[in-house]
């Protein structure tokens, strides 16, 4: 080997390698921490009572024969909280004209949609608080439902809030090129398509969960919290409820899924923390699964109509689309629900040489549960928009969709570049995707196989997907427009005494194998067995300050900052290690817990030189001052966010009799830059697959037109289960980003964000020798039938 | 205030008398009152599997059964099949193939795959997917959880 050992070849590299998560170990043992397994001294539990109405006004709410019920410490009403807790207003400056309401965390006077929080019953169990719910009296003077964004912004339409001029929460327009004269040249060939996206949500196993404690003592707030960004919530709770921000504590350890449900401001969760506070004990609330549903946030609800035009020879001439979203009654605190819309105009049609575009999004405000960001936030829409308006191109002049992937994707060395919409692209690799993609699932045999099916009445269909992934955020994500999220992430790294490494993140683990990912970076750059790395995320009083992990930045952003941490402790070591043997930095390393000539040739263990320094500083020279601890901060500064791509394609079965469609095989080939740890990073393509086939195929929350929740019960809303599901085949292109030494981009979402276009694409393969097609999803059995004109 | 009514069991081999609420579930006076917190709760009504557990041998919902109704009973939780090595195997497969993520879901899919493991199912995918079509997983697409008990019928695992 010719010079130096890099961090990605020496003895204890762990990046790139496949590695187990210990935490799993733990967790089949039943070892798991989360927030429901604690039990806090004087500990009471909440209950809410929640609106059964759409949209109504509150006449009448008598809650004594609750406060007198059995068990009840306390009943809150939103009137009781509002001295007590300062409203919130999901609104962000770069979203400049957003608006929306100051919102309280229990309903005032007005409930705007069913299931918001009428009044807090804490008791000394669940049942006796629930008990007690159920014996307070309210009065609802009920007012017409908006529940349909079409209708809500008719002039006439009634108006959500009185403050407003209309139920518009949000417009933005982009007009690139000129659109109009592409769609009028001659010999092009335009298709024209109204999209569908319905409602669904995040079903984590776990339900949102909150535990608060209070010490009046110290005037201090301990928030044991189920989800992905303490150190926003150290902000949020210090806030709204007038507490020093130092005087927050957020503690997530295990978390059951929360893939940007559990990210955002709940109501019944500020009213948690706020009646500890004012209880001066602790008071813990698990939403149940009726609960979980009609306040849980929901995504998607999006209506399209878009046009594409394409030449003869398959080129794309020009995207035109206007899409209207509702976002329920409020704009989500602090991420906003205009993140969605802003992101499909941002990400559609991304992957493809483009010039002329434009695009008009509308979020608007309705009598349904609060949408918000969700995993893909954005990108199922715009994916499907775009890559199905393109196979349905391709079909209308007679060009495999292949093929027409290859005339229109950005070349892999074009870039650095930027997108239609006018988004920084640089790194991507559409081109050896798809044709890694073809060779994986062996396409042409495919084709082969499907028209000999076609022959014997079986309607099979391949459908695709070239597609971008927003991840590694920078600040133009939240904070440029005023939001409390950080962008940038810390690392600590120490040395104990015992030649250990204790490592600390603010990214934040939620089953997606971030503790691992950090405990092997620190491990391979400094030099130790992985074994012998403990890692601490998700307390906001024993980690440097970051932003947590959304937006698949985890391990590109909180992995850098490791990274550079290990390598400044490194140094520090190899500094008391020269000193100590009387060699030079330059000439030693670390390798398997000890400092070693470049030949590896072991000096002296980390623990006799940890030892040295914090036990016997009189060996040391007097000068020499060592830390043996190393923070460093890592942000991305060159780019608003480092985007991914990938290709994914959808091998489906479509019963014309019974409208079912069955997904048989599924394959996604993702360039995320350096692969950390393939077991993990497969995993979490296959599960972002599946939850894209959920909102593909099953997932809706159906809401009737007074705007009830219809399914809300997990034995009403489908969602995907093993019998149902595919193998699905991973693989991968590294092509590493240049805004990090990592070079690891984000993968969390892409499975999600490209799966439902490629599912879609997939069926009208299927449907289309029958001249049907859908661009609705759900793609229900229902819906399969009607588009095949059967029912 | 609802009644209370006693009861005696054995759960993961200790014996248990309790005075229960009659409306308590069996999941939660496992989790409340005798701090097995490995049981999860996921729906409540008996549809996600996360509280699978198993009692007089066979297993079950967690959720739709009273604690009452197990008066007399041999339970076993999450953190029994552990203790006693019964499912050894199992777990290595699980953490070798990342079989959870979040692991929320984990000790009901663990109890599921036990079942099937332990009635001599076979490696075939399909037939596991169909058995395990009562336990919900958010994170992984459960592709890694039917190799895991592949792996194990096949035995291919050093557990």
């Amino acid at each position: 080997m010719t010079g130096p050992l890099t961090i990605f070849d020496k003895p204890n590299s762990y990046i790139g390698k496949t590695v187990p998560r210990p935490d799993a170990r733990r967790l089949a043992e039943g070892r798991g921490r989360f927030v429901d397994d604690k039990q806090l001294p004087r500990m009471v539990h909440a209950a809410f009572l929640r609106s059964p109405y759409a949209h109504a006004k509150i006449t009448k709410l008598d809650a004594s024969d609750a406060a007198t019920s059995a068990g009840v410490v306390a009943v809150f009403t939103g009137a009781d909280l509002v001295p007590h807790v300062e409203p919130y207003v999901g609104v962000l400056t770069h979203l400049a004209g957003l608006r929306s309401p100051p919102q309280h965390p229990i309903a005032v006077d007005r409930v705007r949609w069913q299931g918001e929080p009428v009044a807090m019953v804490v008791a000394t169990s669940r049942a006796a608080a629930e008990d007690a719910a159920e014996k307070i009296i309210v009065d609802y003077e009920e007012l017409p439902a908006l529940t349909d964004p079409e209708a809500a912004l008719a002039p006439d339409a009634p108006r959500l809030h009185a403050e407003f001029d209309s139920n518009l929460a949000w417009e933005r327009t982009v007009d690139v090129g000129d659109v109009d004269a592409a769609f009028q040249l001659d010999g092009v060939t335009t298709v024209e398509r109204e999209f569908r996206f319905g409602r669904h949500t995040g079903v984590t196993l776990e339900a949102r969960t909150a535990l608060a404690e209070y010490d009046p003592a110290e005037d201090r707030l301990t928030f044991h919290y189920s989800g992905q960004a303490p150190h926003m919530m150290q902000f949020i709770f210090a806030k709204h409820l007038g507490l020093p921000e130092e005087n927050v504590r957020i503690v997530a350890e295990d978390v059951g899924g929360s893939f940007g449900i559990k990210i955002h401001t709940y109501g019944d969760e500020v009213a948690t923390a706020a009646a500890a506070k004012l209880l001066k004990r602790p008071v813990k609330f698990v939403a149940d699964r009726n609960e979980s549903f009609v306040s849980d946030i929901h995504a998607r609800d999006h209506i399209i109509r878009a046009r594409m035009a394409v030449t003869g020879e398959g080129m794309i001439a020009a995207l035109e689309f206007d899409d209207i979203t509702g976002i329920g009654p409020y704009s989500m605190y602090p991420r906003t629900s205009a993140i969605e819309a802003n992101q499909v105009l941002n990400l559609t049609g991304a992957p493809y040489e483009i010039e002329n575009y434009r695009a008009r999004a509308r979020v608007v405000f309705q009598n349904k549960n609060m949408m918000c960001q969700y995993r893909a936030v954005g990108h199922p829409i715009a994916m499907a928009v775009c890559d199905g308006l393109l196979e349905d191109a391709a079909a209308a002049i007679g060009m495999d969709p292949v093929e027409m992937r290859r005339r229109n994707l950005m070349g892999d060395d074009s870039y650095p570049r930027a997108s239609a919409a006018g988004m920084k692209l640089d790194d991507l690799s559409h081109h050896k995707a798809i044709v890694k993609l073809t060779e994986l699932m062996g396409y042409d045999a495919l084709r082969d196989d499907q028209a000999k099916l076609r022959d014997a009445g079986v309607y099979r269909g391949i459908g695709f997907c070239s597609m971008v992934e927003v991840t590694n955020p920078s600040p133009m994500f939240y904070g440029v427009g005023g939001a409390p999220i950080a962008s940038q992430d810390g690392a600590t790294v120490r040395l104990d005494a015992g030649g250990g490494l204790q490592i600390a993140s603010s990214v934040t683990e939620q089953g997606q194998g971030t503790n691992t990912i950090l405990a092997q970076i620190a491990a391979g750059v400094f030099g130790v067995d992985i074994d012998r790395v403990r890692v601490k995320t998700g307390d906001t009083e024993a980690t440097p300050y970051g932003g947590g992990t959304w937006a698949s930045r985890g391990a590109g952003i909180g992995g850098e900052a490791m990274l550079q941490a290990a390598v400044a402790l490194k140094d520090q070591v190899l500094e008391v290690a020269a000193a100590i043997l009387q060699s030079s930095p330059d000439k030693l390393d670390i390798r398997d817990g000890h400092v070693t000539d470049l030949d590896g040739a072991e000096r002296m263990s980390l623990m006799d030189l940890a030892r040295t320094v914090y036990y016997r500083g009189n060996e040391l020279p007097p000068d020499l001052k060592p830390e043996l601890i190393a923070t460093r901060h890592y942000r991305v500064t060159e780019f608003p966010f480092v985007f991914t791509n990938g290709a994914m394609a959808a091998h489906v079965e479509v019963d014309t009799e019974t409208g079912i469609v069955r997904v048989l095989d599924f394959w996604a080939v993702e360039d995320c830059g350096r692969v950390l740890n393939p077991l993990l990073v497969d995993e979490q393509i296959r599960g972002g697959v599946v939850q894209g086939i959920g909102g593909a195929l099953f997932e809706e929350c159906l809401y009737s037109e007074d705007g009830q929740m219809l399914n809300a019960s997990m034995a009403d809303y489908l969602v995907p289960m093993a019998a149902e599901m595919p193998d699905i085949h991973v693989a991968h292109i590294e092509t590493p980003t240049k805004t990090s030494v990592l070079g690891a981009k984000g993968a969390g979402e892409a499975g999600t964000g490209g799966a439902p276009a490629a599912v879609m694409n997939a069926v009208n393969d299927a449907l289309r020798p029958l001249g049907a097609s859908i661009w609705q999803m759900p793609m229900t059995p229902e819906r399969v039938l009607k588009a095949l004109g059967v029912v | 205030m609802s009644k209370m009514q006693s009861v005696s069991l054995t759960v993961n081999g200790e014996a248990v008398t309790a005075t229960v609420s009659v409306r308590k579930h069996l999941v939660d006076f496992l989790r409340e009152d005798l701090g097995l917190t490995g049981s999860h709760v996921g729906c409540e009504h008996g549809v996600c599997g996360a509280c699978t557990l198993e009692v007089n041998g066979a297993m079950v919902r967690g959720c739709l059964m009273l604690a009452v109704q197990a008066d007399g009973a041999t339970v076993t939780t999450v953190e029994g099949l552990a203790d006693s090595g019964r499912s050894d195997a199992i777990r290595a497969a699980f953490a070798e193939r990342n079989a959870l993520q979040c692991g929320y879901c984990t000790p009901g899919m663990l109890a599921s795959a036990l079942e099937y493991v332990e009635a001599g199912g076979t490696a075939d995918r399909d037939a596991i997917r169909a058995h395990l079509s009562g336990n919900y997983c958010r994170c992984t697409g459960y592709q890694s959880i039917v190799e895991a008990i592949s792996d194990v019928i096949s035995g291919e695992v050093d557990a």
